[in-house]
């Protein structure tokens, strides 16, 4: 498919362009950054789902989409599984989950191998969900095993992360991650129809009592407290309450001023991420080409007044990428 | 003009198709070609030839890899292959194994599949056939 050919069908509808473009941000490929621009009000919702391998969050989100679906809204699922560390190469699983919305053209679904992406997950990530909100999608729904630095990268992409937990924790409540309470917004207590779940329940909330309230926007009504949701995800229940706690969260969001707040720091990064890309790339260019540069920097043995040339150069007229078209 | 060359796993979507529970294969199959530094989407039990076709268009799958173990392999590799024709996915290379006869194997390359590896096949013989389909990754 021709960068042209890819942006006709994307905005045909087309599933394949849609898939063929996510995988080129996954390479961070620039050449279908034109169409991550939405028709206003056709930005996706995010809720991103993380915790231990086998808590059932995809389960979870199965069923999330099931009540999404009745509600008439479309779903984009993105679910993320670890690469090999040693061969890069990934098993995808989370799909087996899914499998009752197959065939339903308002569900997709894209399993991601979480590492090897070019800037991080969340970079990919984003660049996906912009994709999928112009190609008309209302909800995006994002799984991730919380393993290494994933959940963090979730969380810097959705606007409300939920923290699935589950009774056979092997070592209980306080063996949770550090990180974690500080970005949980939702937990839910999946497998609620196993012995122990009180048990975990109570042992949350006497470490969410433990820990300082959540920092909030000066004049915000009252900080967010996460919220424990017990869920069968198995039998589809504690969905709704699960559901109802994600539209509360958005409207605290929203009415604390936390949500614009968060969309421009989060904006505000990525910009200067980009920034540094495309920065990359001229210096490469330049210390490839100029001789002159290359012997004033062997002759400093260090790297400090050719990066200072370089970008002073780049003030001159630093420019983007050509693009194909 | 990418801002990076770096090769793209090859995407693999593997299933088994029809009313069909050997999955021991499928799954010894998939963990060696994730060993093998390729991206599985394992999509389980019971697929129908839409299912997987869509599944293999919604992830970008270069390959479709279907595990065949009732019998009804004369009927659902030709119905895959068909449904990539619909869906104007001929590119999508489709191929697999599981208990399927040398005359069958003849009769289903000559209607699109690709390749077809029977009981006791080194897992090895697998990877090298795909490492010959695509020697540049998946871009
Ligand atoms: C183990 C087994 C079972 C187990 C399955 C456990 C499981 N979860 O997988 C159980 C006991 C459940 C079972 C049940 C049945 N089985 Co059974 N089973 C076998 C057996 C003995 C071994 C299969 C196996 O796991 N092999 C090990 C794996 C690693 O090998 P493999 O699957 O062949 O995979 C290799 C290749 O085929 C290929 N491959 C396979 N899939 C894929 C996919 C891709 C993408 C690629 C590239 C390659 C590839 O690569 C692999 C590596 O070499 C075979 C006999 C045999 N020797 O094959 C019978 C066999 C498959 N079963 C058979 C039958 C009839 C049945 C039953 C109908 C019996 C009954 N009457 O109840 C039931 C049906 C169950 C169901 N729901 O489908 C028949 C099938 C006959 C046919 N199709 O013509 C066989 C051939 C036995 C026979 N000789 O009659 N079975
Ligand atoms: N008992 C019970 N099992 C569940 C529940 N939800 C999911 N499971 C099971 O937990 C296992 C892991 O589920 P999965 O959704 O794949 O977990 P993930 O790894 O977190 O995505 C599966 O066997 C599910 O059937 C539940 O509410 N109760
Ligand atoms: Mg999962």
């Amino acid at each position: 498919m021709s960068d042209i050919e890819l942006a006709r069908r994307f905005r045909a509808g087309d599933i394949r362009a849609l898939a063929r473009a996510i995988s080129l941000v996954e390479r961070r490929d620039p050449s279908v950054r034109e169409l991550e621009e939405a028709p206003k009000g056709s930005t996706a919702e995010v809720v991103g789902f993380t915790g231990a391998p086998g808590t059932g969050k995809s389960t979870l989100v199965d069923a999330l989409v099931s009540l999404l679906r009745k509600q008439k809204k479309s779903v984009a699922v993105i679910a993320t599984d670890p690469n090999s560390p040693f061969t890069g190469g990934a098993i995808l699983g989370d799909r087996i989950r899914m499998q009752r919305h197959a065939l339903d053209p308002k569900v997709f679904i894209r399993s991601m191998g979480a590492r090897g992406h070019l800037g991080g997950l969340s970079l990919a990530t984003r660049e996906a969900i912009r994709l999928l909100g112009a190609f008309g999608f209302d909800q995006v729904i994002l799984e991730t095993v919380g393993v290494g630095q994933s959940e963090l990268e979730v969380a810097a992409v959705a606007g409300t992360t939920v923290v699935v937990l589950t009774p056979n924790l092997g070592d209980g409540v306080q063996m949770i991650k550090a990180g974690i309470l500080e970005i949980a917004d939702i937990f839910v207590v999946n497998k609620a129809d196993l012995e122990g779940h009180q048990r975990v329940v109570m042992e949350l909330r006497g470490m969410l009592s433990l820990s300082a309230p959540r920092a909030h926007a000066a004049g915000s009504p009252k900080a967010w407290k996460p919220p424990i949701i017990p869920t069968v995800a198995a039998r589809q229940e504690g969905i709704e309450e699960l559901w109802a706690a994600v539209e509360a969260h958005r409207r605290y969001l929203e009415a604390s001023g936390q949500a614009r707040e968060l969309a421009e720091k989060r904006l505000k990064d990525e910009t200067a991420e980009v920034v540094a890309e495309l920065a990359r790339e001229q210096a490469r260019q330049a210390l490839g080409e100029d001789a002159g540069l290359t012997a004033r920097l062997m002759e400093d043995g260090t790297p400090y007044r050719a990066a200072e040339e370089i970008v002073t150069r780049l003030g001159r007229g630093l420019k983007p990428p050509a693009r194909e078209h | 003009m990418p801002v990076d060359t770096a090769v793209r796993p090859v995407r693999i979507l593997v299933a088994k198709v029809g009313l069909d529970g050997h999955d021991r294969g499928v799954k010894v199959v998939a963990r060696a070609l994730r060993d093998a530094g390729y991206e599985v989407i394992y999509t389980g039990l019971r697929q129908t030839p839409e299912m997987v076709v869509d599944a293999a268009l919604q992830e970008d799958a270069q390959v479709i890899g279907l595990s065949i173990h009732s019998g009804a392999h004369m009927t659902l590799f030709p119905a895959v292959v068909q449904e990539l024709k619909r869906r104007k996915a001929t590119d999508i290379i489709v191929f697999g194994g599981g208990i399927i006869p040398e005359d069958d194997i003849a009769a289903l390359k000559k209607r699109g599949v690709a390749e077809l590896f029977t009981p006791g096949t080194p897992l090895q013989d697998i990877v090298d056939w795909l490492r010959k389909r695509f020697p540049r990754g998946g871009s």
